[in-house]
């Protein structure tokens, strides 16, 4: 009996760290930027390209920047979320139209509803570079100091929302 | 008249930095072979499991472009790379730097191949015993006396 005790413990344990591997997504590359300041921008806005925007510009504020563009396909499924945070008033949103046309994306937020205070125009995705952004699209939260708190790769869902996103608003609006 | 050579030269060195703006990827062949070189070793985040240099994703190639303008700008390569890590994390690296998060990952091969040995090494000493005790002590006297005896 005692002869299998290793064999099976070997493969029990194997088994394990297969099943808690298949569970993992490799696509959720966790982000060097956690904890680090927000890299710099100053980008023209979508609506008018006079203006521009920066991340200085929140300083002493909790914000979330969102990167979305009218090609990506999760982005469709994710607005909804944005809609209902933007308008809850918990938190602003602001975009970032990631490597998209001006007009396109102009359509997307006239025909599905805008939950963005504002949306700044990256068409050459350098800003998206710094951001470490590779799967559009991707939302950060950023604290009063401009320090990036937490970073969601995929579209938003309520779910992440309400247990995780706003639970670190509050936090962060504490400190 | 010494302008002229002078004309001509300029003409002749701005005929190259125009082509540059029009084939970037083709200009600088030695630029291009180091951008390559370094883009072997390097993820693309999109399809994980290709390189910057194999893969035709969009970010893959701003990514090049990126590596391309540093190096350009006179950046080294661990520059170059840092840039990168920076941004994307180790996960960029096709080549994991030894830390105490990866130690598992560079020695646990290692580890398992020791621990292999290990076993083999007490089953084979575990059967070799088995054949030592398997000898009476009468055949081992006997077998004595046999070698002794050939001596003659």
């Amino acid at each position: 009996m005692t002869r299998f005790a290793i064999p099976v413990a070997v493969f029990v344990a194997l088994v394990g760290l297969l099943y808690v591997g298949l569970g993992l997504d490799p696509r959720e590359v966790p982000s060097p930027l956690i904890g680090k300041p927000a890299p710099h921008f100053e980008l023209p806005q979508l609506h008018e390209a006079t203006k521009t925007f920066s991340e200085r510009d929140m300083v002493g504020n909790v914000w979330v920047l969102n990167v979305w563009a009218s090609w990506c396909v999760s982005c469709r499924e994710e607005h909804p979320v944005l809609l209902d945070l933007a308008a809850s008033g918990a938190v602003p949103v602001y975009g970032l139209n990631y490597k998209d046309k001006r007009e396109d994306g102009l359509a997307w937020l006239k025909g599905m509803g805008d939950p963005y205070k504002t949306s700044i125009f990256d068409f050459e995705g350098r800003v998206g570079i710094d951001y470490g952004v590779y799967g559009v699209p991707e939302t950060y939260l950023i604290d009063k100091k401009g320090v990036i708190r937490y970073k969601r790769i995929g579209p938003l869902t309520p779910e992440i929302v309400k247990n995780t996103l706003l639970p670190l608003v509050k936090e962060l609006e504490r400190a | 008249m010494p302008r002229t050579p002078a004309l001509l030269l300029a003409a002749l060195l701005a005929a190259p930095l125009a082509a540059k703006e029009a084939a970037p990827a083709a200009a600088d062949p030695v630029l291009e072979k180091r951008v390559m070189a370094l883009a072997e070793e390097l993820r693309c985040l999109v399809c994980q499991n290709q390189t910057l240099a194999e893969s035709n994703a969009p970010l893959a190639e701003d990514l090049r472009n990126q590596v391309r303008e540093r190096m350009r700008e006179g950046k080294s390569d661990r520059e170059v790379v840092d840039f990168l890590v920076e941004r994307y994390g180790d996960f960029v690296l096709y080549r994991p730097p030894l830390k105490a998060t990866t130690v598992l990952l560079w020695f646990g091969p290692l580890l398992l191949l020791a621990a292999g040995f290990a076993v083999l090494l007490r089953r084979v000493q575990r059967r070799r015993g088995a054949v030592e005790s398997g000898v009476s002590e009468a055949n081992h006297k006997r077998a004595a006396e046999l070698l002794a005896g050939d001596e003659r």
